[in-house]
């Protein structure tokens, strides 16, 4: 908790983007506003200040300002990051800010995410295949603690938009799932709970909107705030789906 | 485009866990089930839950013996005897098959390893080798308050994992999820739900959602607090203000605030309790674990409000490490291990680095208590039904079930959700199949234009009146400094001054963003009020409540007082009324006579009547308002042939 204080105190300068599509006078440009820096302020800071002394009008979106929930996606001096967990000491006097491309703009930085994460859940029927229902008097199946931490591993997405915002295929074709849903479909094929086969996985992942649909940029995996391995998920559904034998038997 | 008018089965008000979990069940019971989220549901605050779910399965060395009837009694002492035991019970029973059911769902648990583990157990190192007959089971960590480890857990994710779950289940379902929508009144004509009025967050405009059953599960009014709580800037209680202002349905024990140990300093983001019970320690300025002094059986893992109270006593003492946004204490886990860390308390090691800059492997981490949990809300009967109002229905935070009564303990609240999701939403499903489809009357239209014209006279109000940041910044430091940790009269009567002056500049408030759309401040500015009243009941409840019970600590009347203060706070607020109007009720049956906790303070004031008799007047309050007591199983339909659907008073 030191180190910081020390500085000398800087003058922000914010360029943000605005637009409100309520509103037929708005027209999309960038608004700028000074703020001064305080000792370890993250962007949610800075942000909801602005909005409180300055422009009360401004859309963005926070929830939990911990890096939890995802709500606070945005492009950071051109990189797509979590702003609750940004500081302002980590970045230049110049802060640009602009909404999350790909999802649908509510307003200035407010960006629509649930739909599209709603939408790649039910294409990747995200959910547990499961052939018999919950028997309320069994104890639990087992499960052995290294496989239960390799699907926490990948259950830790927070869907916050940011390796789609990275992502070159995601920005030019709407249909391709991206890295987030990518990582869902690995997350489901890795649990031995959902007894979807490979033939069904094939069905879901197997074209150019799912794993081959994706070049190699691996934007994704320098953007996730979450540091997942998503070059780890890709080559393991490649592995899959290109119909290994000997790799295929993880669930056996 | 929404229309203006859309009718459900079931309308549940409130996207996370709780809300979610009722949705799932009434869904599966074949209605048409619409869930209202302010936020897409993965964002709810049930995912920011970090260190476990309290159920009582026993499966490793530090759990053997366990079971539900254990768990129970913890509950009930750690609500400091201001529970209702009957829901404790539900509650306890309830929850192995609900955390069970997550496995099924999908949750990744952390499981049992076989062989030698290495624990911390109150400051000792402990070799512990887990049986193979136990292998790959649910594995439990230690919480506060508890006499078994008892929270199952996955890493320090759990409530994301489990929200995740559950929302899938929610997707598999095909449940319409409308997100960023906010309820803003329910449509009620004194005696009945009929749904609820919504404003769209997109777009700013209204439109009605009329159902057979009406949900509220929209969380906690932390925010209250202002920036002094671990809460999310969407915790602001807003189910609770709507159901306030039918003036009929009362809220429960609004005085009751929970105050967790180790918020992080000073931006008040949660260190799960997890740490602890993993072998963390509390220290003071001179780096001396205060708590071995002052609870010698329960160490750092006393129920939070006890542990809260010496933590702010120390600061008091001078014993906390000053800095210019006020003292702090430390939370030391360097001892656990990077390896411990960096897997089962992976979430936090996160967030030292993220929001705090420092490697807790190697450093200390700065702590200090902040407004956690609401254990106050809806009041509601054993089966979610709002007392005075039939068809509307409220589970989780938002609701006062009551089975955390004055203090609850860490991971009770978590697996309440699922626990209460399961049984509600039962009693949901049974209450639509029986009543018929509700019809849009005038009711709805007048409700709709109401909720219109608020938004008209915000917008419309011009002058040099204050600003609503303003005025929710005063709310919050008040609540902090007057309705915290230590209470007293003097400084409660002047919260509750400064509150209604708050309430009065509220009306003479001035938006300075007129802009058409969703616009931030008036969203805000919309919920001000509602969360004026909100902070009003506490701080009322809590002037009233002479005694000390659980987090609610009045130093100028310390002890527990079981012979007058044995009772459960509600409050209505009348509409029109300046104030609020509060009565008493019996905290329900009780099967554990009031007695010490097992750790805090052992000095009360002592019943006068012996349990039997309080069970008489009890039995005989219930009879009184129909509510009649249940010992059936769950899932009984007998009940509802005994009039306690109507749940009025």
């Amino acid at each position: 908790m030191t180190g910081e204080a020390t500085r000398t105190p800087r003058s922000l300068r914010f360029e943000i983007f605005r637009f409100n599509p309520e509103d037929p006078a708005s027209r999309p440009h960038t608004q700028t506003f000074e703020l001064d820096e305080l000792p370890y302020m993250s962007l949610y800071t800075a942000l909801t200040q602005i909005r409180e002394t300055q422009d009360p009008g401004l859309q963005f979106d926070f929830s939990c300002r911990s890096a939890i929930c995802g709500s606070c996606g945005m492009i950071v001096n051109g990189r797509p990051a979590l702003a609750c967990r940004t500081l302002t000491s980590d970045l230049p006097d110049t802060i640009r800010l602009y909404p999350l491309p790909v999802f649908k703009l509510i307003g200035d930085l407010s960006v629509d995410t649930g739909t599209w994460f709603r939408q790649m859940a039910e294409r990747t029927e995200s959910w547990i295949h499961a052939r018999l229902p919950f028997d309320p008097n069994a104890q639990e199946a087992r499960m052995s603690d290294d496989l239960a931490q390799a699907i926490y591993e990948g259950d830790r997405c927070i869907e916050c938009g940011c390796c789609i915002a990275a992502c070159g295929i995601a920005n030019v074709n709407p249909a391709f799932l991206g890295a987030a849903g990518l990582n869902r479909v690995a997350r489901f094929m890795l649990d031995p709970r959902d007894e979807r086969s490979d033939a069904d996985w094939f069905e879901v992942v197997a074209s150019d909107e799912g794993v081959f649909g994706c070049v190699g940029m691996m934007a994704c995996e320098d953007v996730c705030p979450k540091e997942l391995p998503l070059l780890e998920v890709h080559a393991y559904l490649r592995r899959r789906m290109l119909g290994s034998k000997l790799l295929r038997d993880d669930k056996e | 485009m929404m229309p203006r008018l859309v009718s459900a089965d079931v309308l549940v008000i409130g996207g996370g866990l709780a809300g979610e979990r009722c949705a799932v069940e009434a869904s599966a019971a074949g209605h048409e089930v619409l869930i209202l989220s302010i936020v897409p549901p993965r964002r709810s605050h049930s995912c920011a839950a970090q260190g476990g779910m309290q159920a009582a399965l026993g499966n490793c060395v530090k759990a053997e013996g366990d079971n539900p009837e254990l768990h129970f009694l913890d509950t009930v002492r750690g609500s400091d005897w201001g529970a209702d035991q009957e829901v404790a019970r539900i509650f306890a029973d309830g929850a192995p098959i609900a955390v069970r059911e997550l496995a099924h769902f999908g949750v990744p648990w952390t499981r049992v390893r076989a062989g030698i583990n290495r624990y911390f157990v109150r400051g000792e190192r402990l070799d512990v080798e887990e049986s193979q007959d136990n292998d790959g089971l649910i594995m439990h960590r230690d919480f506060g308050g508890t006499a078994k480890w008892r929270a199952c857990y996955a890493a320090a994710g759990t409530g994301h994992a489990a929200l995740y779950a559950i929302d899938s289940e929610v997707v598999r379902l095909g449940i319409t999820v409308l997100d960023r929508t906010e309820a803003v009144a329910l449509i009620h004509d004194g005696e009945k739900c009929s749904g609820a009025v919504v404003r769209c967050l997109r777009t700013g405009k209204h439109f009605a959602v009329v159902a057979r059953a009406t949900v509220v599960a929209t969380g906690g009014y932390g925010r209250i607090y202002g920036q002094y709580t671990t809460n999310a800037t969407i915790n602001e209680g807003g189910g609770a203000a709507i159901a306030l202002d039918t003036g009929i349905v009362p809220l429960g024990n609004m005085e009751a605030v929970q105050f967790h140990p180790t918020a992080l300093a000073p931006s008040g983001i949660l260190i799960t309790e997890g740490c602890r019970g993993d072998g963390g320690y509390l220290l003071d300025r001179n780096l001396h674990r205060f708590m071995v002094d002052a609870e010698p059986e329960k160490q750092e893992l006393a129920s939070r409000d006890v542990v809260s109270r010496h933590m702010a006593q120390c600061m008091r003492d001078g014993r906390g490490v000053e800095t210019t946004s006020g003292p702090h204490l430390w939370l030391d886990v360097r001892h656990l291990g990077e390896a411990h860390l960096a897997t089962k308390l992976r979430e936090v090691y996160d967030i030292c680095r993220d929001f705090a800059g420092l490697d807790p492997v190697r450093e200390l981490i700065p702590v200090r208590p902040m407004q956690h949990y609401s254990m106050g809300g809806i009041r509601v009967n054993k089966d979610g039904q709002a007392y005075g109002m039939s068809g509307l229905f409220a589970v989780g935070e938002a609701a006062c079930w009551d089975m955390h009564g004055f203090n609850r303990l860490g991971g009770n609240s978590l697996a309440e959700t699922i626990v209460a999701g399961r049984v509600v939403g039962a009693r949901v499903a049974e209450y639509a199949a029986r009543v018929k489809p509700q019809t849009a009357g005038s009711l709805v239209f007048e409700a709709l234009e109401a909720a219109e014209l608020r938004v008209h006279n915000w917008l419309s109000r011009t002058g040099s009146g204050p600003g609503v940041f303003e005025i929710r910044d005063a709310m919050g430091e008040t609540m902090m400094s007057k309705i915290g940790i230590f209470r007293d009269g003097s400084e409660l009567a002047e919260a509750v001054a400064t509150l209604k002056h708050l309430m009065t500049s509220c009306d003479s408030a001035v938006l300075r963003c007129k802009a058409p759309g969703a616009n931030p401040e008036l969203t805000f500015a919309l919920r001000l009020k509602g969360m004026l009243r909100l902070a009003t009941t506490v701080a009322m409840g809590a002037l009233a409540r002479t005694e000390s019970r659980g987090a609610h600590y009045r130093t100028d009347f310390p002890l527990r007082d079981d012979r007058n203060w044995l009772n459960r706070t509600l409050v209505r607020w009348q509409p029109g009324a300046d104030e609020p109007s509060f009565s008493y009720e019996p905290t329900g049956l009780m099967e554990l006579a009031p007695g010490h906790r097992g750790y805090g303070s052992d000095e009360r004031i002592a019943m006068q009547c012996t349990v039997d008799t309080y069970n008489e007047s009890v039995l005989a309050e219930l009879t009184r308002h129909g509510r009649l007591a249940t010992k059936e199983k769950l899932g009984s339909r007998g009940r509802y042939r005994t009039g306690i659907a109507g749940g009025g008073s």
